[in-house]
């Protein structure tokens, strides 16, 4: 380092360009050609090299964004913030997995734990939206409720990684503050200036708080809407419709567009009070009657001959799909937008059961009975809801009959959540597991302690029946995340690998006491995970 | 102190765990279902029977108060260490007093800790006595120490050459010339037994392919390459605190003797990074007395994490010694006076401006220092075009992040957990930017690793 001679201003680039070029083509002005000149050089730069990182010197700040609104819900529990951790490491693709073990699938649980959060009001640690955005970007089931959880600054940081785009389309307004309902001036401006997702979002809010307040606001712009805007706007007055809405939706059937008009008409039929009801409960019941020259009364069905333009206007459709014939294609929507309540007086006032136990001649029966069920599911009509559904032990509820397992979902959910559960532990009780799965997914969760029991019951008779396991993963997986917690003492007893039976599946017992137990330690994590949130 | 006190989190118990593979596993195992009889003791020993796939359940059991972190014991075969039915069960732990409560010792956990503890006791008695006692024949080691010196010298005079061929054909060659010819002087250099070199010259091979800028990055490469060949020829002129520096930059061993300074020091960071043959693992530890910083360096062979684990967030109290160099940081940790446990203490932070000027002073005690252990205050992370900055929260000053930094999820783990409000970051701040480690909320609230 002796040998340097102080180097010229902006040394730095001429060592740099002296360098690629080499001593041997050019020398830094200031150091000695030659030999020694590629030593020089080093010695140079060491000194200029040091210099230059000893004297690094912060850079100017850029444009910091704006900060992201506070959170004011509470801050979660220590112990439900590691958890969370927890579920949100336990990624699909990091290995393992299966439904095989005896370890709980902790991204099942993720769902729940989520809901609870939600419903606590609780805020999300903000170091950990990254690994739950991340999540939430691989199932858009997930979606909703761990937006709602992140809360606004998960949409503050979306607008700073693309990675997370989906939270601002997911969120209404697209991540910019919906202005409040009383900021008339604000929603008017939106409303005439906004995105159409914002705009969607707008009246979905208003919607929500003010129901009348929403049609009028739609009702400004409605005539210049595109049709398939207007389709979206309409289906927002889904949400709290009510007999103030019929003047707008009468309106709207006379709409260009046949699917607004469709919409405008299921609506319409949805309020039993309107108008439209009343035209089609005349229309229906000019097609049913009851034939008291049979042995017993029995109902008829005259179908209609022509679909004319009044039934158009009120959103029956003329065309059939193909393989169904014309007139039951007709006769099916007619029933089906009536209000339920015109039948017992059509029908020499029976209640609905009776109703629904009268034989129909000509195998109407099960074109009337699906009509019936869509507009008691429509309708929100529990009484016909109930007799539709029939007693939970028939015979035929567990096999085809008149009403398809489907649609005694659909009935179900009608239903208050400890009728639903009642009937479908009845059912269960007697016709088994093999049909039941579709009808757990409409009940309450936890399990109601009848149903629970119903469903561990069942699975009992199935082990004890010598059938694997996986048979009945789907019911297995169901009750993991809806068994009441409460329930894993009474599992205690089938967690032992029982002895093998004559007729047993070999291993059965062994893999069904892996399942049971499972099982427990899902309900045990589950209650605590609750108590963690705070749920007593 | 209790060990019920005060628990783990859940983040600190899955920093112990060798991969992903094993974190994910554990987490599974971290509910009650499997486990029974489990229990813990003021000692601080957690045990547990874990129900597995046979007959008889895994006996699981972990001495949390041991000086060099958690050691295991588990009569389950994985191989991994911890196995997955440790940190399952250090999570139940983790999770509260419900699950793991306080009890007397099972016999069978009761003899290993005992077994543990006796050995450890031996070990130290006779780490004392042996070291007394000296190492061998110290005029041999003498000769061999000579030898190696001229086998080191006469490789630094190769590479002297090689890098003055280099400059006077051009760095313009280097980039058609490949990495095969810096392989080739790597090999030399580790024949010379300066692995320091070696490791040095390695990194030369990949700049020319690492993007705009790299002549700048290659000259000055070999400008400190040259410095540090150019400080061993002639270390005897040096002080004595810079011959050290210089010895160890090279590579030569060294072991840390350097007077013990006995504190209270807070886990500011671990982090590993691996190669094809070693796992490397850093922890920074900050005194909360003596206000040093102390870097705690320990190895894995291949493919096993490091047995030392003292997780972010931790506070034990212990001895700490440097090894030789002015401003060394590098430190082996001695003997340790209470278990690691959890703690809110925050270090102390300073500016980017002071950070800056601390990384330019600390260059006068070693120049082939990349980076400096810093603590910034209340600074913000703000984007910058496709980069990323700290900046002060007041001021108009910043430190750009290092292009590694930019590329880990840790980053969006600090900037969710700023949201745009100053935050206290630890890292490493130097010529290639900052690198943050870790992070503290304005608010209350626990230390975020970020790396």
């Amino acid at each position: 380092m002796d040998k340097i001679s102080a180097p010229v201003p902006d040394a730095w680039e001429e060592l740099v360009t002296s360098a690629l070029l080499g001593t041997a083509r050019r020398t830094p002005p200031g150091l000695a050609p030659g030999a020694e000149a590629p030593v020089a050089l080093l010695d140079a730069a060491a000194v200029e090299t040091v210099r230059r990182r000893a004297g690094l010197r912060p850079t100017r700040a850029a444009q910091r964004p704006q900060p992201a609104p506070e959170d004011t819900r509470p801050p979660l529990p220590a112990a439900a913030a590691r958890r969370l951790a927890m579920l949100l490491a336990d990624r699909p693709g990091t290995g393992g997995g299966g439904r095989r073990g005896t370890a709980p699938d902790l991204m099942e649980l993720l769902p729940q734990w989520l809901a609870t959060a939600n419903a606590r009001g609780y805020a999300a640690p903000p170091q950990l939206l990254p690994v739950l955005l991340d999540a939430a970007r691989g199932r858009t089931d997930l979606r909703p409720a761990a937006l709602a959880f992140a809360g606004s600054r998960a949409t503050w940081l979306a607008r700073l990684n693309p990675d997370w785009r989906f939270a601002l389309r997911a969120t209404p307004g697209g991540g910019t503050a919906l202005p409040s309902p009383q900021d008339t001036e604000g929603v008017r401006r939106l409303w005439e200036e906004g995105l159409f997702a914002e705009r969607v979002a707008l009246l979905s809010a208003i919607r929500a708080g003010e129901p009348a307040a929403a049609r009028e606001l739609l009702a400004t712009t409605w005539a210049t809407e595109r049709a398939e805007d207007r389709l979206m706007f309409l289906d927002s007055l889904r949400t709290g419709l009510g007999a103030d809405d019929e003047p707008f939706l009468e309106q709207a059937l006379a709409d260009r567009s046949r699917n607004v008009r469709a919409t405008a008409a299921e609506l319409l039929s949805a309020l039993p009070g309107s108008a439209l009801a009343a035209r089609m409960a005349v229309r229906a019941g000019a097609c049913v009657a009851v034939d008291h020259t049979q042995d017993r009364p029995t109902i008829v069905v005259e179908a209609p001959h022509e679909c004319d333009s009044g039934m158009e206007r009120d959103g029956v459709v003329a065309k059939a799909p193909s393989g169904r014939g014309e007139r039951s294609w007709w006769f099916g929507q007619l029933v089906e937008a009536a209000p339920l309540g015109v039948w017992p007086g059509r029908l020499g006032g029976r209640t609905p059961e009776e109703i629904v136990a009268l034989p129909v001649a000509d195998d109407w029966r099960n074109e009337l009975h699906a009509a019936w069920c869509r507009a008691a599911v429509r309708q929100r009509d529990a009484g016909w809801a109930r007799a539709l559904l029939g007693t939970p032990a028939a015979p035929e509820a567990g096999g085809p009959g008149a009403v398809s397992l489907a649609e005694r979902a659909r009935l179900l959910s009608t239903l208050g959540s400890a009728e639903r559960a009642e009937w479908v532990a009845a059912f269960i009780a007697t016709h088994g597991l093999s049909e039941a799965f579709q009808l757990l997914g409409v009940c309450g969760v936890p399990w109601a302690a009848p149903l629970g029991r119903a469903v561990v019951d069942a699975l009992n008779i199935a082990r004890d029946a010598g059938s694997y396991p996986w048979s009945f993963s789907g019911v297995m997986g169901l009750a993991e995340r809806c068994l009441d917690p409460a329930e894993a003492g009474r599992l205690e007893g089938l967690m032992a690998v029982p002895d093998e039976g004559e007729d047993a599946s070999p291993g059965a017992g062994g893999y069904w006491a892996e399942a049971f137990q499972r099982l427990v330690t899902t309900l045990r994590l589950r209650a605590t995970m609750a108590q963690e949130l705070g749920v007593e | 102190m209790t060990q019920q006190g005060v628990r783990w989190t859940a983040d600190q118990v899955l920093a112990l765990a060798p991969d992903s593979a094993s974190r994910k596993a554990g987490s599974k195992l971290g509910a009650a279902g499997p486990w029974s009889e489990a229990g813990s003791s003021d000692e601080g020993t957690v045990w547990g029977l874990c129900k597995g796939s046979g007959s008889k359940p895994y006996q699981t059991v972990i001495d949390i108060a041991d000086a060099a972190g958690p050691a295991y014991k588990c009569s389950c075969p994985s191989r991994k260490f911890p196995c997955k039915h440790a940190l399952g069960l250090l999570l139940l732990w983790a999770g509260g007093e419900g699950a793991v409560p306080p009890g007397p010792t099972p016999d069978w956990a009761e003899q290993w800790i005992e077994g543990r503890r006796q050995r450890a006791q031996e070990k130290r008695t006779a780490g004392a006595a042996g070291s007394a006692a000296g190492s061998g024949d110290p005029e041999a080691a003498r000769r061999r120490a000579e030898r190696r010196a001229v086998r080191i010298t006469a490789g630094a005079t190769e590479l002297e050459q090689r890098l003055a061929d280099l400059l006077r054909g051009g760095l313009a060659g280097a980039e058609q010339a490949g990495y095969g010819m810096w392989e080739e002087t790597a090999a030399r250099m580790v024949d010379a037994q300066a692995p320091g070199l070696a490791a040095r010259v390695r990194e030369l091979g990949v700049i020319p392919s690492s993007g705009p800028g790299w002549p700048v990055r290659l000259l000055e490469e070999c400008a400190l390459i040259h410095l540090l060949d150019q400080g061993w020829l002639r270390r005897e002129r040096l002080p004595d605190g810079l011959a050290s520096t210089v010895r160890s930059r090279i590579g030569l061993p060294a072991s840390a003797d350097g007077p013990a300074i006995r504190d209270r020091w807070l886990v500011l960071a671990q982090y590993d990074t691996a190669d094809a043959r070693l796992t490397t693992r850093r922890i920074w530890l900050h005194g909360t007395d003596s206000g040093r910083t102390a870097l705690l360096l320990s190895y894995g062979a291949a493919g096993r994490a490091p047995e030392l684990a003292l997780p972010v967030g931790l506070e034990l109290e212990a001895e700490v010694s440097a090894y030789p160099g002015t401003g060394q940081l590098r430190a082996a940790l001695g003997e340790q006076f209470a278990p690691p446990t959890p703690t809110a203490t925050r270090p102390p932070g300073v500016t980017t401006e002071q950070a800056a000027a601390r990384y330019g002073e600390a260059l006068r005690d070693d120049p082939w220092l990349d980076s400096v252990p810093v603590t910034l205050d209340r600074v913000i992370p703000v984007p910058d075009g496709d980069f990323w900055q700290l900046a002060d929260a007041e001021g108009d000053s910043a430190l750009p992040l290092s292009a590694s930094a930019r590329s880990r999820p840790g980053l969006w783990r600090l900037v969710a957990l700023s949201g745009g409000a100053p935050v206290k970051v630890f890292g490493e701040c130097g010529h290639r930017g900052f690198t943050p480690l870790t992070a503290w909320p304005e608010g209350a609230g626990e230390a975020v690793p970020l790396c």
